[in-house]
Formats: C-alpha cells, structure tokens, sequence
C-alpha cells in the first residue's frame, strides 16, 4: 500500500517536472523562465525524492533522500535569487510588455 | 565557542545518517572532519543565542510555519502550471518593492526563500538596512509599496517575526 | 492583431499535439529498459526514466536556444535539480543504492556552480 502511494507521489513530480520545464521553453524573458521553473522543479523534484523514500522504506537510500530533499528546499531559492540578481545587474532587460520596474528606478537615483 | 559546539554535533549527525551502518573507520574520519569544519565555519552559524533557547518558537516552526509553506509551494505550482498551459500565456510581469521589518539574517533569508517558492514572486533583491525587498512578481496587481506589502509579504512576516526575533 | 493570435494559437496547438504525443507514445509503448527485469514496478519506473529524459531534452533545447546568457545560466540550474530526480528514479528501478550518493553530489556541484555562475554573471570577481 505504501508502495503506491510513494509511486502516485513520483507520479505527481514528474508531471510538475514536465509543467516547468514546458514553462522554460514557453515563458518570455530570464526572470518568468526562472520563477516557473524554479517552483515547479524544485517542487517536483522533491517530491519524487519523498515517493523514493516511501517505496524503498526505512534504510540507508531512504534517509539520504530525506537529506537530499532538506538541502534541494533550502538551497534552489538561494540560487534562483542569485542568478536574478546577477542578471538584472549586468543589464538584461525585462519583457518589453511589463509593467513597473521599481528596482531600475532605484538604482538610476543612486548613480 | 557554543556555536562551534551545536555546529560539531550536527555535523557529525549528518556524517553518520549519511555513512549509515557507522565502521570505526567512519567514526573517527567524522569526528576530524566536524572538527574542521567548526573550527572553519563555526562563527557564522549562529549569532543570536537567544533564540535557541525557547521551546515555543521551535513549536511555532513546525505547527504554523511548515504547513503555511507547503501549502503555498503547491498553490504556487498549480498556479504555474495553469499560466504554462493557457494558450494566450496570461502574464502581466513588474518588479515591484516591498517593505519589511524582519532584522535578522536569518529571518530575511527565510522570508526570500518563502517568497521565491510562493505563487507568482521571486526575490530579487534585499537591501538589508532600510528593509526594503525587490521582487518580480508574475502577475503584478499593485503598483505602490503599502498595497504590494500587504499582499506579499505579511502573512510570511508575522509567523517569521515570533520564531527568529 | 487578430490574425497574429491567431498564428500564436496555432503554434500553441502544433507544441500540445507533438508533447501529448511522445508523452503518449511513452505511456503506451514503452522504450527498452533492459537492466534488472526481475524487479517490481519495472513498468512504471522505465517510462517515469523516459519522461524525465524527456524533460531534460527540453532543457537543452533552452541551452542551445536562449538569447542570452543568463537564460543558458538558468537552464543549466534547472538541468542540475532534475538530474538528482533522474538518479532518485534510478535508486528504485535498478535496487542500487549508490545512485542516491551521486544525487546528493550532484545537487551539491550544481548549487556552487549557479552561484559561481550568477557572480560570473554579475561581472564581479570571486572575492566577495
């Protein structure tokens, strides 16, 4: 029984896994690409991670997949905010139809 | 010194879950290198003593944080998941800035990461002095600060302000 | 205008049939997996293998494609964290447990190298 609720959850990943890559390859500019594929991989990696640990039980694959799954959650935002910032930084535009760009105006009024 | 010494024992924790049927071989090889890496590292772990000290911000972390955070992880992904299919992709992208009140390193490093894997916003960046966040949000409603605070940020910043301050 | 939605809802429909179609053809004839066939859910854990290559696929298509370079930068990220779900997949369907070891070396290289990569990005050097 457990068996099949870790595989409905491996299940569930790899459609989340598929939905973001489709919105890196659909999206318009860097920083859409990286908010749709950061949330849906980061997601759906960690839950085939967590089906991993319910089919193979409590052993020594099992716990490295918990601490896995910890690090990918702590650690994948941290590189998301560290690729759009180095981004915005050196120069690349957003999407000719956004709305508001607070952060360019910033940083206009400090030079 | 304190510091050194949680950051030791959790590093040799994790030494043996990974090793997980522990030789003496791996039990020493462990001990040396949690030693290095405290010795290394070991200021930066922890720089506000306090907090480690009360029982009630660890139950505020794993009975309103967590179920807060996961629930918002999967409204984020179905939320991508439905702009991703729409045929006329209905985006309406801005970076928009936020005020915070949240101090602490750690507490900020939290609420990006809460904001990142939430519906429809990303950090981009964090001016820590002034508390003011950057952040590029999909489908923007609000253009000012107050009005952008109050969608985004406060639900995060009130839980996060018991557990880290 | 009315015509420009219409050419783009034209590609949309020409992406959704080609995705739903090798997502089918996938499900419904599988490739060959060959090693270890005497494990259980072999079935489901080869086209599970097949989706995820496909999606890796996919990635690369940004690789080759992006304009800039920070869209090459985000997509060799994203590569990163789905090949620790490949090896997850691969735990399972070959009975191997050191496949989980590579996972978690692998999301380790690949968090120090998007942040290598966004400071390289940012036109600084590695000092700070």
């Amino acid at each position: 029984m457990i068996d099949i609720i870790g595989l409905v959850f491996i299940g569930v990943g790899l459609a989340f896994d598929v939905f973001g890559v489709l919105g890196l390859v659909r999206l318009p500019d860097v920083y859409n690409r990286l908010q749709a594929a950061t949330k849906a991989v980061t997601l759906g990696t960690c839950s085939i991670l967590f089906g991993t640990f319910l089919v193979v039980g409590f052993c020594a694959a099992g716990f490295k997949a918990i601490l896995c799954m910890l690090f990918l959650l702590l650690t994948s935002p941290v590189a998301a905010h560290a690729i759009a910032r180095g981004a915005h930084r050196s120069g690349i535009k957003l999407w000719e139809k956004s709305v508001v760009d607070k952060y360019a105006q910033d940083k206009e009024g400090e030079k | 010194m304190k510091s050194k010494l949680v950051l030791f024992v959790l590093g040799f924790l994790v030494w043996l879950l990974l090793s997980w049927v522990p030789d003496w071989q791996h039990i020493i090889v462990g001990v040396f290198v949690a030693i290095l890496v405290a010795f290394v590292v070991g200021d930066l772990f922890i720089t506000h003593r306090q907090v480690l000290y009360h029982p009630l911000r660890y139950w505020y972390f794993f009975a309103c944080y967590l179920p807060l955070f996961l629930w918002e992880c999967f409204k984020a992904n179905i939320d991508v998941a439905y702009r991703v299919l729409h045929p006329d992709l209905p985006i309406n992208p801005g970076i928009v800035k936020v005020k915070t009140s949240l101090r602490t390193d750690t507490a900020l490093t939290f609420l990006a990461n809460s904001i990142t894997l939430t519906p429809g916003t990303l950090s981009v960046d964090i001016d820590v002095k002034s508390g003011f966040l950057y952040i590029h949000w999909i489908d923007v409603k609000a253009k000012d600060v107050d009005t952008a605070t109050k969608i985004i940020v406060e639900r995060f910043e009130k839980i996060l302000k018991k557990i880290f301050e | 205008m009315n015509d420009y939605i219409g050419l783009r809802r034209l590609k949309w429909f020409v992406g959704m049939v080609f995705l739903v179609g090798i997502v089918s053809l996938i499900i419904l004839r599988p490739l060959p997996f060959l090693f270890y066939p005497d494990l259980p859910y072999l079935g489901f854990l080869g086209r599970a293998l097949y989706i995820i290559i496909l999606a890796c696929v996919l990635c690369l298509y940004r690789i080759w494609k992006g304009p800039t370079g920070a869209d090459r930068i985000v997509a060799i990220d994203i590569l990163g964290i789905m090949i620790v779900g490949l090896c997850s997949i691969l735990t399972i369907s070959t009975g191997r447990s050191w496949y989980i070891d590579i996972g978690i070396a692998w999301a380790l290289q690949s968090f120090i190298c998007s942040l290598a990569l966004s400071k390289y990005l940012e036109g600084k050097d590695f000092d700070d």
